[in-house]
């Protein structure tokens, strides 16, 4: 998948498929493509090439008109709820829209519908009269949840759906979300930066680094057994809640570099100014599977010795 | 006139109020603290809860005019900072108070060369020419690890990344080599791992410098990995304060311990259900004078019979004792 703007290629060569009842984390630093990507994936975004498959279907190249039924099997749940939800619109219109514009129900059925909507995501029926910025942002993502389940979709991209929010309520709305899933069987594409937030709510984890994948894994092998560098030093620099772990951390120099002139060779290898960098150059950096289930970055730059042996025979 | 406590900031019951739509709102309702000499002090709670304006009350940067401090003392090294004139207060501050501000775009200007903001910070607080400002200023952006120094001077803000924009920030706020730093959520609007360069930095700079430190955050990670002593606020109180082991191995304020276990942290089994604090902090013009969190979990009993009594439960450990939240 490519989108091209400014000739700046945000999400780069990158593929990934998300099973049924799934949730696929995805992980990296601001820029990196992953927002790019998940918007990509319904479709708020045209790519430049690539090939993105809903089902049986080829969504890559369709229409806004072709794509808008298929639109009801996957929606998105956003960072901040107060920018994504109209502020002149009571949470009833709010809910009610996606019904009406897919031409569903009587009025009597959607304000049944809307009842129910509200009631699942621990709202009560009295929020339906209310406006979005009468809520709390923690309420305002749940009315952000239910408008995205409201047409029964089969997947879900949260892009950051809890970073706004203040801990106590960080902790409600994930148990939140991982009730839905188990409920309807709801597939996840879940974006944060919060790795630790990540390793909770997903069943796989992706790792990005300038537009590129670098290691695909079970949550748990990622994040027991992490092997490429950038991963290492993701996870080493989550701060810890507990004083007496004194867990050594890794350092790195410099930025994420920008992606509108991208290192020709390895983007993380170029950062930590490796000696094998000008060997990337040119070099096939895809993602090679190192042990079933867990792949990564052919990179000789961000693997070990051994496992860069392992990957070449 | 330094006085005798190993402190270098006493604040004791300190009120700031802000007039509103709604009348006086006590943003910091009677907050008591200490800074002892060369330790970091951490001041975690969630947002509104006071702790920005407990900071910005220290030096008193507080919007105006809506923003007054209505009562309770603050003693830094003997100088009571709520009744010193303006001319004190700006000596002070960003003299032997420095402040690190949370957005680096908002702290710096955009229209200046980084060279000419850190060199103004020298020109104000020292009588210095023009010259050697500009060369302290060079020397300290190489104090904050900024590649190439010289050539960053003639920079604009944003020329630069948020990491080194958060560094000149700092140099900024260190300039003038202050006794104490107080930094407001430095490192929030940052990646992980520009986090933890900006953490380690500020860590090896207040050794070196032998600065004592207020550091604001929401993050329990960031205060256990660099804070010696904690302050829990909540809804405009410190609900409680004991060092950084203390507390984590401790908590003893039902509040303390909802935050504590709500976190996810890595070793939480995936999927698992999480602690929850149920409901959510209300605006400070609906609480009541009694225990505010009970008023969150819809507890009245506690909450009718006035305000808890902040107490030393143990040496060093401060608990605001409701009956109900209290949980030795």
């Amino acid at each position: 998948m490519h989108r091209q703007t400014n000739s700046a290629k945000a999400v780069d060569g990158v593929s990934l498929e998300i099973g049924t009842s799934e949730t696929l984390g995805l992980v990296g630093e601001s820029g990196c493509g992953k927002s790019t990507l998940g918007k990509a994936i319904v479709r708020l975004l045209k790519p430049t090439s690539g090939r993105i498959q809903f089902g049986a279907v080829d969504i890559t190249r369709s229409s806004q008109r072709a794509i808008r039924p298929l639109r009801r099997d996957f929606q998105m749940i956003f960072q901040d709820p107060a920018e994504s939800l109209d502020p002149r619109m009571n949470v009833r219109s709010i809910l009610e829209e996606p019904f009406i514009i897919h031409g569903l129900g009587s009025r009597a059925e959607r304000i049944q519908w809307v009842n129910d909507l509200l009631d699942r995501v621990g709202l009560p029926s009295s929020a339906a009269e209310r406006y979005s910025f009468e809520f709390s942002g923690g309420e305002r993502q749940r009315i952000g949840i239910a408008r995205a389940l409201a047409l029964k979709p089969k997947l879900i991209v949260c892009d950051e759906p809890v970073s706004a929010l203040d801990v106590s309520v960080q902790s409600q709305i994930l148990n939140l979300l991982v009730e839905l899933q188990q409920d309807f069987g709801l597939s996840y594409l879940f974006i944060a930066h919060d790795l630790s937030v990540v390793k909770h709510v997903s069943d796989r984890v992706a790792v990005m680094y300038l537009g590129k994948m670098v290691e695909v894994a079970s949550a748990e092998m990622i994040y027991q057994d992490p092997r490429h560098a950038y991963t290492k030093a993701l996870l080493s620099a989550i701060p810890t809640p507990d004083p007496r772990a004194k867990r050594p951390k890794i350092l790195l120099e410099g930025d994420v570099p920008s992606p509108i002139d991208p290192p020709l060779g390895s983007a993380f290898g170029h950062r930590m100014r490796h000696s094998r960098y000008e060997e990337t150059v040119g070099m096939d950096l895809g993602l090679r599977e190192i042990v079933p289930g867990h792949w990564v970055a052919a990179d000789p730059c961000c693997l070990s010795d051994e496992d860069w042996e392992c990957l070449r025979s | 006139m330094t006085g005798t406590s190993s402190y270098i900031l006493e604040v004791d019951k300190l009120i700031t109020s802000f007039e509103t739509d709604r009348g006086m709102l006590r943003a910091v309702d009677q907050v008591s603290f200490v800074v002892p000499e060369g330790k970091t002090v951490g001041i975690v709670g969630e947002s509104g809860c006071g702790k920005s304006v407990t900071a910005m009350s220290i030096v008193r940067l507080l919007p105006q005019p809506a923003g007054k401090i209505l009562g309770g003392r603050i003693l830094f090294k003997g100088l009571d900072l709520i009744h010193a004139s303006d001319a004190e207060i700006r000596r002070v501050r960003g003299g032997e108070i420095g402040v690190i501000f949370q957005e680096p775009m908002s702290a710096l200007n955009p229209i200046h060369r980084i060279g000419r903001q850190v060199a103004e910070v020298f020109r104000l607080h020292q009588k210095i020419s023009k010259k050697d400002a500009w060369d302290a200023a060079t020397e300290m952006l190489q104090l904050v690890r900024i590649p190439a120094p010289e050539k960053r001077m003639l920079d604009y803000p944003h020329h630069l990344s948020g990491g080194m924009r958060q560094r000149i920030v700092i140099a900024l706020a260190l300039a003038c080599r202050p006794a104490l730093v107080i930094a407001d959520e430095p490192t929030t609007a940052l990646d992980v791992t520009v986090q933890a360069q900006i953490l380690d930095l500020i860590a090896r700079l207040q050794s070196e410098m032998q600065m004592s430190m207020i550091l604001i955050t929401h993050d329990l990670g960031v205060i256990a990995e660099t804070c010696d002593e904690v302050v829990v606020m909540y809804a405009g109180r410190v609900v409680e304060r004991a060092s950084v082991d203390e507390l984590f191995a401790h908590p003893l304020h039902a509040y303390t311990r909802g935050l504590l276990h709500s976190i996810p942290t890595l070793g939480t089994r995936s999927k698992s259900l999480l602690n929850t604090i149920p409901g959510r902090v209300a605006s400070l013009a609906d609480h009541s004078h009694g225990c505010r969190f009970c008023q969150r979990l819809g507890r009245v009993p506690a909450s009718t019979l006035g305000r808890p009594l902040y107490a030393e439960v143990s040496p060093a450990h401060w608990v605001e004792t409701c009956p109900d939240c209290y949980q030795p």
